[in-house]
């Protein structure tokens, strides 16, 4: 974790500031693999980001591939699913901003008996709608969904999707079965749309009841027929559009994706040329038709193209794209940054951070126009999440 | 009868600090018992701390060896291996590493 502050009025830059009055102030939490990044400042000035502390590790050991920031309730609630190569993944929840942190005795996030199943890894953490606080959703290896209607003190399996007959058919993607995104429609709660790798998107208009395959427009290359295949894309991510709740990006296996229809159809976009592999796609918090990509040079290597660090933006939903590059390294960088280890903090401008596999955290706050180096020479950044708080 | 559970440290602070957890399985008379029911006994005592050493359909994780004494249950019974009044139960982490 990393705890930061913005930068006081008085233009010395020096130190780090601590919010030690009693007024209300605005926290921003950036929460990645082992550590966890926090900004305060109680005079309104926070949105500058200026200035960031690193704390921790916390969990020494374990990997950390899920982290999760809810800010619905009065009390924000942070989340993290971690496992050990020897003792298995473990949900724990901290209610004060990490300093402690809480495993329910009673394992809150395990496959039923008669599942057949047991859990492998927490891939995703992801708070229901705005005005449901207590609803939490879980993306599982074996690739599964699980709800929680209790703010995360335990989840059910949503056997809607655990039955879907196609499910015997999935095959894993290379980091193994998993369910790793989870949306919930803006409007509409009862619309869900989960993707799976590699078995790609499904949707629900019924709260998770039933679910369908919606991939139509997504192209297998690594398979026959791969253009007309029901279920079987190897989806990496997608996001949605700040203003246009129908907006969906995805980022395949081999290809960059959109939809203006809620995921029923899905187009090509092909603006960035020659660069199709990644992993996370991020959609600016506020402004439409913006999106970020950081494409990788190939499936076979699996590093930032030409040794140069790019995050691409496009403000016209992916018509054209604009590489972003002040303060990344141009040479000898090849990084490689997964799927949940982009991020945006929610706020405009944007604060965007990315972590790579090599330990480095970048950010930005002002929409991707420039970048700097948060920290470096970390544990792999498995999952980076960032937001306001109010303390 | 009681059966004593050794803990590594790793897992220590899921039972307070101790290095050792007594589990009472069947009866006061009983002299022999089995891996799978010391364990079902320490989930039910010590739910957090069992499934580190097991998954949800019961199979101990891979990377973990449970010993009766000196002998490792892989190479036993498994969990049908039968545990005596005066032995005891590790739970040892697998080196599985460089």
């Amino acid at each position: 974790m990393f705890r930061g502050h913005s930068r006081q009025g008085d233009g010395s830059g020096g130190g780090l500031e601590r919010a030690t009055g009693s007024s209300p102030g605005v926290e921003a939490t950036v929460q990645l693999g082992d550590v966890r990044e926090t900004q305060r400042d109680e005079f309104g000035m926070w949105r500058d980001r200026a200035r960031f502390e690193l704390s921790g590790p916390t969990f020494a050991g374990e990997e950390v591939y899920a982290t999760c920031i809810d800010t619905r309730s009065a009390t924000p609630r942070l989340f993290t699913g971690s496992s050990s190569n020897h003792w298995g993944p473990v949900l724990r929840r901290s209610d004060d901003l990490g300093v402690t942190w809480t495993e329910d005795e009673q394992a809150a996030l395990r496959f039923p008996d008669g599942a057949d199943a047991s859990l492998a890894r927490i891939w995703q953490l992801a708070p229901g709608p705005n005005d449901e606080p207590d609803v939490m959703y879980a993306g599982v290896e074996p690739a599964a969904l699980f709800r929680s209607d209790d703010g995360g003190r335990s989840f059910s399996l949503v056997s809607g999707l655990w039955d879907h007959p196609h499910r015997t058919q999935w095959q894993p993607g290379g980091g193994g079965l998993c369910l790793h995104t989870v949306l919930v429609h803006p409007q509409e709660s009862d619309r869900l749309l989960i993707a799976i790798s590699a078995a790609g998107v499904y949707r629900s208009d019924d709260a998770g009841s039933s679910w369908r395959a919606s991939n139509h427009g997504i192209v297998v290359g690594f398979v026959p027929d791969g253009e007309v295949l029901e279920f079987g894309q190897c989806v990496h991510k997608v996001a949605r559009d700040a203003a246009d709740p129908e907006r969906l990006y995805l980022q395949h296996h081999g290809g960059i994706y959109r939809s203006d229809d809620g995921g029923e159809a899905w187009t090509a976009i092909t603006g960035i040329a020659g660069m199709d592999f990644g992993f996370p796609v991020v959609a600016h918090p506020s402004q439409p038709s913006t999106a970020y990509l950081l494409p990788l040079e190939s499936d076979e290597y699996r590093c930032t193209p030409d040794g140069q660090c790019i995050v691409w933006r496009t403000t016209d939903a992916g018509e054209t794209w604009e590489p972003l590059t002040t303060g990344l390294p141009q040479r000898d960088a090849h990084l490689t940054v997964l799927r949940d280890g982009f991020t945006t903090d929610g706020q405009d401008p944007a604060g965007l951070y990315f972590g790579t596999r090599t330990g480095e955290v970048y950010a930005s706050t002002d929409d991707g126009d420039s970048w700097r180096l948060l920290a470096e020479h970390l544990p792999p950044v498995m999952s980076l999440r960032a937001a306001p708080i109010a303390v | 009868m009681n059966v004593r559970v050794c803990v590594p440290t790793q897992l220590r602070d899921l039972i307070a600090g101790a290095s050792v957890v007594e589990v009472s399985v069947g009866g006061a008379s009983d002299r022999v018992t089995t891996v799978a029911t010391v364990l079902d006994a320490l989930a039910a005592r010590h739910p957090a701390l069992e499934r580190r050493i097991r998954e949800e359909q019961g199979q101990t994780r891979p990377h973990v060896n449970v010993f009766v004494g000196s002998d490792n249950v892989r190479d036993r019974d498994g969990p049908a291996t039968p545990v005596y009044a005066s032995e005891e139960l590790s739970i040892v982490p697998a080196v599985s590493g460089g």
